[in-house]
């Protein structure tokens, strides 16, 4: 097994309370970022480090930290986006359930880096167990000076407000989770002006995800330059994966990026392989949003290599036969799984958690939504499937936010690698009544991994 | 399509008298504070999550008047909140509300059959309640807890590889403590403090 940054002391029993992680340690990383560093000398080693927003999009967090505006007079503020709603995406509840104390020590070193007197962390409501943990966590932290006016007697000040979401998949896009913050509906902004000029009320505003927040800790403690050179190229470091469907071990994983897919997926070290014998049919491995892939396209990319959990790896081939490493939800399905069944199950979701703010989004959700239930339901025709194909082009690119592209994608994808699934149900609208019916449709004998 | 319309027209304000209990209004007062002078909408979610347990287990029109006026904002604001935020129910649901996860990672591990079996046991649809007004049976769209699949909340306590078994073992649970009050700390209100 590789190396473990963030989840390293998340086994040791009551981890969860300040007494036993202090005694492990625990804080150490605080003391010296306070004590030993400035904010440019912390803004420097996250930037060496390499490290990559994990919420999605990958983007570098060093630039991302360093386009926050430092002219203003407004205050600033940091949110920490913990609204984790992406579909096979569960390791920031992990995260903040095991050793909440690891992402609170991040969010004060980050605020003290950027000058933050108030940090949110936004929490999505069905959390609310997981609420009262961060809060405990928080006052404990109070308790013992790491919070307050006055942290470590360096004069530097910080609070951190925990804050529940309401039941909305939008909310985790940052413009829609600061709207959301202020109490209104989950609509996101039109960026420019982005949230580091304009963001929470209007102040210059930093979003960051849990598990990037819970990596500044140990990043501080090694140094950007060991971080990064744990992983592989531009992804550096570890990153938290959490693996569902129809595997053996189900579960949330830390990985040094890197790892071949292959073991990720057959090492009893972390999936195990498919559960009951089954052989692999596709993979979703960034969370619903991302392209699926067939068994043969997620282990080896369209030159033959060994596909990498990396971004750029996961990314080889574009969208023809790649896929994005996004938030790390890791959906594996077996044999028996019907792609359009998934398809119609994902585009519903879309559709449901559409804000209804930019009409490509909120009509193509529903139309996509109606030609896949009826394709689905042996209603379909051939030109359905070409038209779906059609929608899901029109909506992507074409909204405010990327909720647009998130619902497009594994709509023209599962298109692309299973076309076949889509005209088997046309062809044989009596064999697919048994909702089970992912079993009997034929497949090319390459598209499923015999193991 | 997905057999769980919700509700969004508001129902006909019934004028009667709602109000936390003094212990409750403190803690809400506290919370309100939390966020910068002026910006006390913000408060907006924690409190309405706050109301809907403690008054009646749903948003009436009513609560929801005396939340915008709490938060000295204008009753509109709060309906366009309730109704955007899929955890607030605008009209009356059971004492336990079962909330199954039916998104991709659940449906693929059983979610399906196990929405089947609830709709069979509990002789209700999805959206409705049992005439004792015990369960009310919806689905939701991903819980975030898809390795633990299939999954649902009760309350918003999470159940993780739900079988039909459990679901019994379950179900006998909660109507053996039907009326049980609830601890302090399991409420909303104690998570914030």
């Amino acid at each position: 097994m590789g190396r473990k940054i963030l989840l390293e002391k998340a086994d040791i029993p009551g981890i969860r309370s300040y007494d036993v992680y202090r005694h492990h340690g625990g804080y150490s990383y605080v003391e010296k970022a306070l004590k030993e560093m400035n904010p440019s000398t912390i803004l420097r080693e996250v930037t060496r480090s390499g490290l990559r927003g994990r919420g999605g999009a990958g983007f570098p967090t060093g630039l991302k930290w360093s386009f926050l505006d430092r002219k203003t007079f407004k205050p600033r503020y940091l949110v920490c986006n913990a609204d984790e709603s992406e579909p096979g995406t569960f390791k920031d509840r992990y995260l903040m359930e095991y050793i909440p104390h690891l992402l609170i020590e991040g969010l004060i070193i980050s605020s003290f880096a950027l000058g933050v007197r108030t940090c949110y962390i936004y929490v999505r409501g069905e959390f609310k167990n997981l609420i009262g943990i961060l809060q405990k966590a928080i006052n404990e932290a109070y308790e013992h000076g790491f919070l307050g006016e006055n942290i470590l007697e360096t004069g530097c000040p910080i609070d951190i407000i925990v804050h529940p979401g309401g039941g909305a998949y939008i909310c985790g896009e940052e413009t829609a989770l600061l709207e959301s913050l202020e109490g209104k509906r989950g609509n996101p902004r039109i960026k420019p002006p982005f949230p580091a000029y304009k963001g929470l009320y209007g102040c210059p505003t930093l979003v960051n995800n849990v598990e990037t927040l819970a990596a500044v800790g140990p990043i501080i403690h090694m140094g950007g330059e060991s971080y990064a050179a744990i992983g592989k190229g531009k992804s550096t470091g570890t990153k938290l994966i959490s693996a569902c469907g129809n595997i053996k071990n189900p579960g949330v994983y830390e990985i040094e990026l890197g790892l071949p897919v292959e073991d990720f997926i057959y090492s009893e070290d972390y999936c195990g392989g498919i559960k009951n014998g089954k052989r692999m049919k596709a993979v979703v491995p960034g969370g619903s949003s991302v392209p699926i892939l067939p068994a043969e396209l997620i282990l080896r990319t369209a030159n033959g290599e060994k596909r990498l959990m990396t971004y750029e790896s996961m990314e080889e081939g574009g969208f023809d036969s790649g896929t994005m490493l996004g938030s790390g939800g890791f959906i594996v399905y077996d044999e028996d799984a019907c792609i359009v069944r998934n398809t119609l199950n994902f585009t519903r979701f879309y559709h449901h958690e559409s804000c209804g703010q930019c009409s490509p989004c909120r009509e193509g959700t529903g139309w996509m939504e109606k030609i896949l239930h009826r394709i689905e339901h042996g209603k379909g025709k051939m030109s359905d499937i070409d038209l779906l194909y059609s929608i899901a082009g029109k909506i992507e690119g074409n909204t405010i936010c990327p909720l647009g592209d998130a619902a497009a994608w594994p709509v023209a994808s599962a298109i692309r690698h299973f076309r076949n699934e889509f005209e088997y149900h046309v062809e044989y609208p009596e064999k697919i009544k048994n909702i089970n019916h992912g079993s009997l449709i034929q497949h090319p004998a390459s598209s499923i991994q015999y193991r | 399509m997905s057999g769980n319309l919700i509700d969004h027209r508001l129902k006909v304000k019934e004028n009667v008298n709602v109000a936390f209990s003094a212990e409750t209004l403190e803690k809400v007062h506290m919370l309100i504070k939390r966020y910068p002078e002026g910006r006390q909408k913000s408060a907006l979610l924690p409190v309405l999550h706050i109301a809907q347990e403690e008054l009646g287990g749903y948003l009436s029109v009513d609560v929801m008047d005396y939340v915008a006026s709490l938060l000295d904002i204008q009753p509109i604001e709060v309906y366009e909140v309730a109704t955007f935020y899929s955890m607030f129910f605008l009209e009356k649901v059971g004492k336990y509300v079962f909330e199954v996860c039916h998104t991709g990672p659940c449906a693929i591990c059983g979610g399906e059959e196990i929405i089947e079996y609830l709709k069979k046991k509990l002789e209700i649809n999805i959206g409705e309640t049992t005439p004792d007004g015990m369960f009310t049976l919806r689905t939701v769209e991903c819980l975030g807890a898809c390795g633990y699949a299939p999954v649902m909340q009760v309350n918003t306590d999470f159940h993780e590889f739900l079988t039909p078994q459990k679901i019994d073992d379950l179900l006998e649970d909660l109507r053996n403590k039907a009326n049980e009050e609830k601890p302090e700390s399991s409420k909303w209100v104690g998570k914030f403090f």
